[in-house]
């Protein structure tokens, strides 16, 4: 009969209607800025800096290696390498970036910078809430805006920090067991199987 | 106060305000205070319609509408109003300026027109013509001029494509929907919307005279409400507007407060052809029962109207948009023969004798052919294979 799938389509809409205003199982909207969502552990959005301890420039883990502006693919970070050297996060004396700058409205989020990063300095942040009136002067982020602690990192991706936790401890541990071994290495690097020196010391 | 006062408290205040003045000025002050709040009120019942429309598509849709702008939302018509007022007026440089800024006047203009004969309450009426049904269609006619002038002036292929659809809908459309009122001038025989009403408000064993509640009737309300969401470029006929294909149709060159008023021009629009239906078939402002007949006739008059924009605001949420050639196939080979139908059908009523027997007689006539009329178009058609010899 003409009209009979109008009549169905009708009652379906009117289901929805009312039932809006019955349960919540008919309104699946959120009111986004009092309400929110749940966040998923992997979501993530723009880079940030990781330093361990309290002081942002003592523990900084990034050493200035330039990677992570070369491979950027809008070329939105810009680092300047210092003279002098502190201890990086391993314990080993590092240079480290007198200014690291990343240009907010350029970064494309793809976390390439994260992936090539060896010193695990650079992490991606879930702060998404972020405005600026200047134009031109509030979206050059500089280091002080970008780093943020270690504690903050296990708080926003709880499983990657403790695996990155976990390699530090081991590198840290692997740099302070075999302390006298430097000494012997490079006599021992020519001759090939580094394992057969260390038995020999 | 008694029910007749309140009924016509409206009437009784321009009465009293004439009484004050001078006999030169009588006519003119007479228009302006019967005209006045048609043109206050339907605007306004427009603004409200925006936001309730929203709002109600959203609930449909599994959402909440607009609820930001105050107390529930109910204050969004405003922010849209100062926004389109303030917005800038782009006028296309290869325009034709006069036609453009002529266009939404006149949409707006055919579409207050058209209320001069809506009876809206008991002795509420601007004009009682004695032609009122013949000049609404007339006056309704107009819009596709302004429809076609805005879709022209534009010089713009969109805008052009728009208008041409548009007029070729309304055009085809125009044609049920004056079939489908003349069953009530063939019942009622005056053309007197006012008359036309004063009919349906008869009362046997409490129950009215409305025509719905007739075989041809009924039929003729749902042809007619077919044809007027067709006139009015409404869901699911909404092909002139097209925003998934032709972007806005032939107001898409129009920006800030004329573009407000194209909207404002197909919602008066829907509620005038809304309006007219309430007078042909669900008897104008007079009560279904007569035991409600002390609601003050304009209340009724507006409750049929907000259930009308809720059944137009329901149909929106519901179905998908016709494609061309079925707009045009429902219009001449579904529309048209059922509404010649219905014209043969109230001759049947009118010339035979009352009783179960000419119930039984008018519905037949008109069910069986839309039974068989829906089995053979609803038939799948064998469409021939196309082969493509290139493209494969």
């Amino acid at each position: 009969m003409l009209g009979e799938g109008l009549l169905k389509g009708l009652a379906e809409t009117a289901r929805n209607f009312f039932g809006s205003y019955a349960g919540k199982d008919r309104l699946t909207t959120l009111q986004f800025p009092e309400e929110r969502a749940p966040r998923i552990e992997a979501s993530r959005n723009f880079p940030f800096l990781v330093y361990d301890g309290a002081d942002p420039e003592a523990g900084l883990r990034c050493v200035s290696c330039f990677i992570c502006e070369k491979e950027c693919p809008p070329k939105c970070i810009f680092i300047e390498k210092s003279t002098d050297k502190k201890p990086d996060a391993v314990g080993k004396q590092q240079f480290y970036p007198a200014r690291f700058n990343i240009d907010v409205s350029v970064c494309m989020s793809c976390q390439i910078c994260v992936e090539v990063c060896p010193f695990d300095a650079i992490k991606m942040d879930v702060a998404f809430e972020e405005a600026s009136t200047g134009r031109f002067s509030d979206l050059l982020w500089p280091k002080q805006r970008l780093a943020k602690s270690n504690d903050y990192y296990h708080e926003i991706h709880p499983t990657e920090a403790a695996g990155v936790d976990a390699e530090l401890a081991a590198a840290r541990a692997k740099a302070a067991a075999p302390k006298p071994a430097p000494a012997a290495a490079p006599a021992a690097a020519p001759a090939a199987p580094p394992a057969s020196g260390g038995a020999a010391e | 106060m008694s029910a007749q006062t309140v009924d016509q408290i409206f009437v009784l205040i321009k009465a009293w305000l004439m009484g004050h003045v001078p006999i030169a000025f009588q006519p003119i002050a007479s228009a302006i205070l019967s005209v006045a709040p048609v043109l206050v009120v339907f605007p306004l019942l427009f603004a409200i319609t925006t936001v309730l429309e929203r709002k109600g598509l959203g609930r449909m849709q599994n959402r909440y509408g607009p609820n930001r702008v105050g107390p529930y939302g109910f204050l969004q018509p405003m922010a849209d109003g100062i926004k389109s007022l303030t917005k800038e007026d782009i006028i296309p440089r290869s325009a034709d300026a006069v036609v453009h800024f002529l266009a939404p006047l006149l949409l707006v203009l055919a579409s207050f027109l058209a209320y001069a004969v809506l009876p809206i309450g008991r002795n509420m009426v601007i004009t009682d013509l004695n032609a009122g049904v013949l000049f609404f269609f007339a006056i309704g006619s107009m819009v596709e001029l302004a429809v076609f002038m805005a879709g022209w002036s534009s010089r713009s292929k969109y805008s052009l494509l728009g208008a041409m659809r548009a007029v070729a809908q309304m055009i085809s459309y125009e044609i049920p929907l004056v079939l489908s009122a003349i069953v009530v001038i063939m019942a009622t025989g005056t053309l007197s919307t006012v008359a036309i009403v004063d009919k349906q408000a008869v009362y046997t064993h409490g129950v009215a005279h409305w025509f719905l509640f007739t075989p041809w009737g009924f039929v003729g309300f749902i042809l007619f409400m077919i044809a007027a969401t067709a006139e009015s470029n409404r869901s699911p006929f909404d092909l002139p507007e097209g925003e998934s294909e032709i972007i806005a149709g032939y107001y898409i060159e129009y920006s800030g407060f004329k573009f407000a008023l194209f909207f404002l021009g197909e919602y008066l629009g829907m509620f005038a052809t809304s309006g007219l239906a309430i007078t042909l078939f669900l008897g104008g402002w007079s009560a279904p029962v007569s035991f409600l007949t002390w609601i003050p006739s304009y209340i009724w008059f507006f409750l049929k109207l907000l259930v009308f924009i809720f059944v137009f605001i329901w149909v929106r949420g519901t179905f998908p948009r016709l494609r061309m050639d079925q707009l045009m196939g429902l219009a001449w080979k579904f529309m048209l023969p059922m509404t010649l139908l219905n014209v043969f059908d109230v001759g049947i009523w009118h010339l035979m004798p009352h009783g179960i027997l000419r119930w039984i007689v008018c519905t037949a006539v008109l069910i069986l052919p839309a039974m068989l009329l829906s089995r053979t178009l609803n038939r799948k058609q064998k469409l021939q294979t196309r082969t493509y010899r290139y493209a494969d």
